[in-house]
């Protein structure tokens, strides 16, 4: 909303420059987005001048050399290119040095070889309109040469640009505006411009009008009739304030509708009256398959739930939408049926939305206007009308539906006030700062009881919404700040959430840097993944098709991550991402949203240096050794077992077990899949479900001190196909309860000392009994057993 | 005899005093006491000499050998020692070539540091952290929250909406949630007052540039009880403030309205680039643009409208209130540490992610 603050003044002029008021505003509740400056740049150099004599330039047929009385001592000779430019006329003048709208200042030229002394200006040329075909002539009587044109024309003005928040559809005018600068100021506020109406009420003979909608679809609608009217140019100052607000001037009779409506807030409409068919309008709701041409020449298909406006020839307008073409004014229209209505907010947002069709009309006119406002824009046009196109009111209006319904009164309590701001406002205060805002107040017991003007009936219906008036224009920032007196509450992070801050921490001890990707993605990201079948959250508008689902999991973010780096140069990356993946459920449900984690490993474990120039590269196990720091630092048992995920090198792929369930993989990234990332070397990468833990518990104590540990150390030897887990779980097994620990330090493999097809596990084996130190003859019973149990179970023996 | 034991003995402490490293000192021990060596052939062959001569020619000799081998030793051991200090002398390093490689240190994203350090505070505030789904329903969205129908934000331009959307107006229809406070409601659904939470997460709306991005974090705040003000309110948010961006700072409430809060405020906290909005070298604070005020979120009290939405969980407007304020995540963060351009978040650029925590 762009406020001139040159229209603003002539409601209400607070003593204040334009930063302070902007602030004052703010701090009340309209907020300021900028303040913005219209029109010529200083008001220097710019005046009434005097042409006493035009002649033809000497080389230049289209223009013409004129001496203008600028109130100097000598008239200054200048050159114009205008045609209407003549002796005898009293123009604007801009001498050198005057600082134009664009922020250009004029200097004197040579025009075809004759210097000119400035120009005669054109109302484009000051901002004020949009002619260019001729210069402006100034018609008032007895302007002296040399009077400041400010004096005569808005040629400067401040604009504040406001952002009116959807509850204050009554500040999308510039009176709206002034009531709230008088609120927040203390300025007066002049009697609005509706205060007088020409008009009259009683029928109205040139046209039948009926609604024939449900009334909550149009609770009001009004017309008044004018003939004798002239199309024509607007005058300046009109056309001044439209620029200043953002508006292009027309013809008068547009400029007079959208001037009403930017100082009123309630939009209108101009039928020419001899357009319209039969003479009649119908409101009505579109009927099934109906369509109708709108004014930018589009073909609209309607559909029942929308309102139009027809005539004897059918429709003519989307009712607060956008008029037809059929009945538009033009040049030759004498006759006009000027229209103001209210219309249902809800439906017209529906219909400018169906028809993606928004214009300014309806965008007020979803916000919710009140029935008041059509007769107040009625009143401001009626005399506009009369005032600029030489029109002739007619008698009677046509007012279906009337004016809304009686005030609320709500009960502003003291102790409600207090209660909720956390400091009294003494009751007195409240009731002036009511009545600023036009509120009417009634003394009670325990507060007043306060009614609400019109055009504030659809904001304020509580009294919470009372006490946000007396608060934001008391002032907010008074008050005092406080803690609340919490009743029993202790703030703490959940285990859950504690173990989720543990994991992200567990990795970055590790060397890994967090990653934040998007949680949107591609479908031919799970192309890219070899995934088949995958089922993900699809939006209905996403902003590109690269980010049109949900992710399903972590990995494409990482890889994304890994290519943007390598692409930099970057090629040791150790990277994770903690985040939500969403799994569709069903039909009409919400997805779930696990808590994954996911890491990534590429290149060189560590950097070259002189003394290990080749440092290993992160593999299958670097990936491995990164899962096993995470799930021992969290306590949490697992297991691997081969695994098969599409994405995977297929001979180094592992799916991991969390108490006997999957939850999650590691494994190295198939090198062509890596490569749709532009990733050459290795890959490693394992993603983890976190809701798949167990719940954290506390631990409890267990003697580890009182009795010794022994170790020893055992190689043992078996065919090929027996993995090293096997090993352990045999060996686990058979050494329970007094193995403590086992753990593989050595693998080798020899075919001419081991045979063909062995491979030889060194194994370091832990024992400890809780009560008693081991004997080395227990020990050794206990190793046998192990022995045994390796052979039986699986063909292993022992190297000797 | 005994004077050939002595000029044996003198003989080799002459040798002894003589060898300059280890290898002659052995020698020396071999010429001297080693087998074929004079005096141990002569201990050797005492049981041979005539009784009278045994006992002080044997004791001589014993002597003599004892104090010969202590010399040696004596002598060896300050001779190795030499030889260690000379042999360490000339085992030089260059101190100044490069150290083994430090272990790698890894860093969380700065949203997630920021998002704990906000966490961090309101915890110790009494206040606890919540979770909610991020593809949400319109009705937790938009209706509980008391949003009009016609509220733009409603829009396809303004929210993701989840398919099959059939009607953006139906509360069972499902999006992503543009904003944290869905979760207002959903934990007074699971939660009695009084009510004390904190929701950080990711929330979504369809802006694109420098200071938006698709997918941007909040983090609501939550407080309904029986007598919570909006002058707790500010208490509350001057303290987050102080703790995020120093002691010295204040905040400021300015009306403004939100569907779900009334009254309802935006809350600047002062510059703390500038005095006044003016730098220390005397420019205009480019931070609060001259202000010395920024915006950091918006809040207000809970509107009793959104509070009817779960009376029957305990949430009787006329009984209880409280206030509810939500912030950018990454708002916070770029403020904090100077950070131009929101898309670097997402970006990823282990550059960036290196440079803080």
């Amino acid at each position: 909303m762009r406020v001139p603050l040159e229209w603003l003044h002539e409601y209400c002029a607070p003593q204040m420059d334009i930063s302070a008021l902007a602030e004052r505003l703010a701090l009340t509740g309209t907020e300021v987005e900028r303040v913005e400056h219209h029109g010529v740049g200083a008001l220097e150099h710019l005046v009434v001048g005097k042409v006493l004599e035009r002649r033809r330039h000497p080389d230049a047929d289209r223009l013409s050399v004129c001496m203008v009385d600028v109130g100097g001592s000598t008239p200054s000779e200048i050159v114009c290119g205008a045609d209407n430019v003549a002796a005898g006329q009293t123009v604007a003048v801009a001498r050198p040095g005057a600082v134009m709208p664009d922020g250009s200042r004029l200097e004197k030229v040579k025009l075809r070889g004759i210097e000119s002394g400035g120009m005669i200006l054109a109302e484009d040329e000051l901002a004020i309109g949009t002619d260019h075909a001729g210069i402006i002539v100034l018609d008032q009587e007895g302007l002296a040469p040399g009077t400041p044109l400010a004096e005569v024309l808005p040629i400067s003005t401040e604009v504040l640009v406001l952002e009116i928040t959807p509850n204050r559809p009554d500040c999308l005018g510039i009176y709206g505006v002034a009531r709230e600068a008088h609120a927040a100021t203390g300025a007066a506020l002049t009697a609005p411009p509706w205060s007088e109406d020409s008009g009259s009420a009683g029928e109205l003979d040139v046209v039948t009008i009926r609604v024939d909608c449900p009334p909550e679809l149009c609770p009001r609608f009004t017309a008044r009739a004018f003939t004798d009217v002239k199309i024509g140019p607007s005058p300046v100052w009109l056309k001044a304030r439209l620029m200043a607000a953002g508006q292009r001037p027309i013809s008068n009779v547009v400029d007079i509708t959208n001037y009403v409506m930017l100082l009123t807030g309630q939009p209108l409409h101009a039928f020419d009256l001899d357009r319209v068919a039969g003479g009649t309008l119908t409101v009505r709701t579109a009927e099934d398959g109906e369509s109708l041409e709108t004014l930018d020449g589009q073909n609209r298909q309607l559909d029942p739930q929308m309102v139009l406006i027809a005539d004897g020839e059918g429709p003519t307008s989307i009712a607060g939408t956008m008029g037809g073409a059929r009945s538009e004014v033009g040049p030759e229209t004498t006759r006009v049926l000027m229209e103001a209505a209210n219309w249902n907010g809800p439906n017209i947002h529906r219909t400018s939305l169906k028809l993606g069709l928004r214009s300014e009309a309806s965008s007020r006119f979803e916000k919710g206007l009140q029935p008041e406002q059509a007769m107040e824009a009625q009143a401001v046009a009626a005399q506009l009308m009369v005032e600029l196109c030489g029109a002739r009111l007619l008698p009677g209006t046509i007012d279906i539906g009337g004016p809304g319904p009686e005030p609320q009164t709500i009960r502003l309590r003291d102790a409600r006030v207090a209660g909720l701001l956390g400091i009294p406002i003494p009751r007195e205060r409240c009731r002036e700062l009511l009545q600023a805002l036009e509120f009417t107040t009634a003394e009670r017991s325990d507060g007043l009881d306060v009614g609400v003007p019109a055009f504030r009936r659809a904001d304020v219906t509580r009294e919470a919404d009372l006490i946000e008036e007396v608060a934001r224009l008391d002032g907010v920032d008074k008050l005092p700040a406080t803690l609340p007196s919490r009743h029993g509450a202790a703030g703490r992070l959940t285990a859950t959430q504690r173990q989720r801050r543990a994991a992200a921490d567990a990795l970055t001890a590790q060397g890994l840097h967090e990653i934040v990707g998007w949680s949107f993605v591609g479908a031919a990201l799970a192309e890219r993944l070899r995934l088949r079948d995958i089922e993900a959250v699809e939006l209905e508008n996403p902003m590109s098709a690269d980010q049109s689902q949900l992710r399903t999991t972590l990995l494409g973010s990482l890889l994304e991550a890994a290519r943007r780096n390598r692409a930099h140069g970057v090629s040791a990356l150790r990277l994770f991402e903690a985040g939500a993946v969403y799994l569709p459920t069903g039909p009409g449900e919400l997805p779930r949203e696990p808590h994954h984690v996911a890491t990534l490993l590429t290149g060189r474990v560590h950097p070259p240096t002189w003394r290990e120039p080749e440092p290993r590269a992160a593999d299958f196990f670097a990936a491995k050794g990164v899962l096993s720091g995470l799930l021992e630092r969290l306590r949490v048992d697992w297991e691997l077992e081969s695994g098969h995920e599409p994405f995977l090198h297929p001979g180094r792929s592992a799916t991991i077990l969390i108490g006997g369930q999957a939850a999650g993989w590691l494994g190295e990234i198939h090198p062509l899949v890596a490569q749709e990332w532009d990733l050459n070397a290795t890959v490693a990468a394992f993603e983890l479900d976190l809701d798949a833990l167990p719940e954290p518990r506390t631990p409890l104590y267990e003697d580890l001190t009182s009795f010794p540990e022994v170790r020893e150390d055992l190689a043992v030897i078996v065919p090929d196909h027996v993995t090293a887990a096997q090993v352990i779980t045999t060996i686990r097994q058979a050494g329970e309860p007094l193995l403590a620990r086992v753990e593989v330090f050595d693998v080798y493999r020899d075919a001419e000392r081991l045979g063909e097809g062995n491979v030889s596990l060194a194994l370091s084996l832990s024992y400890r009994a809780p009560d008693r130190t081991l004997t080395d003859e227990e020990v050794a019973s206990w190793r046998e057993t192990i022995v045994a149990a390796l052979e039986r179970e699986l063909g292993g023996r022992v190297r000797a | 005899m005994t004077e050939r034991i002595d000029g044996i003995r003198s003989e080799a402490q002459a040798a002894i005093d003589a060898a300059t490293d280890t290898q002659t000192l052995e020698e020396v021990r071999i010429r001297y006491l080693g087998r074929k060596a004079e005096l141990p052939n002569l201990l050797r062959g005492v049981a041979q000499l005539p009784p009278q001569e045994r006992a002080t020619t044997g004791k001589a000799a014993n002597a003599a050998r004892q104090a010969l081998e202590q010399a040696l030793e004596r002598r060896a051991s300050d001779l190795s020692g030499q030889e260690l200090e000379q042999r360490l002398a000339q085992d030089r390093i260059d101190i100044s070539l490069p150290a083994d490689p430090r272990p790698a240190i890894g860093r969380l994203h700065l949203i997630t540091q920021t998002r704990r350090e906000i966490e961090d505070v309101f915890i110790g505030l009494g206040f606890n952290v919540a979770e909610g789904p991020e593809v949400e329903r319109v009705y937790y969205n938009f209706d509980a929250l008391n949003t009009p129908v016609t509220h733009p934000s409603r829009l396809t331009t303004d929210t993701f909406y989840v398919r099959p959307a059939a009607d953006l107006f139906d509360p069972q229809t499902m999006l992503l949630r543009v904003h944290t406070s869905p979760v207002q409601v959903r934990a007074m659904q699971e939660q009695p007052p009084p009510i004390y939470i904190i929701v950080p997460g990711r929330v979504y709306r369809p802006d694109s540039d420098a200071t938006h991005t698709p997918q941007f974090h909040q983090i609501e705040g939550l407080a309904v009880d029986t007598d919570i003000t909006l002058a707790d309110l500010k208490g509350t948010l001057l303290a987050f403030a102080r703790a995020i961006f120093g002691e010295e700072r204040e905040v400021r409430l300015r009306p403004h309205f939100f569907p779900f809060t009334e009254p309802s405020v935006e809350v600047d906290v002062s510059c703390f680039n500038c005095v006044d909005g003016v730098t220390a070298d005397g420019q205009r604070c480019p931070l609060c643009k001259g202000t010395a005020w920024i915006e950091i979120l918006g809040a207000g009290m809970v509107d009793p409208n959104v509070l009817e939405q779960v009376r029957e969980y305990g949430y009787d407007p006329e009984k209880v209130q409280g206030f509810a304020f939500g912030m950018g995540i990454e708002r916070i963060a770029m403020l904090k540490h100077g950070i131009p351009d929101l898309r670097l978040f997402y970006e990823n650029d282990v550059r960036f992610l290196e440079q803080f925590g």
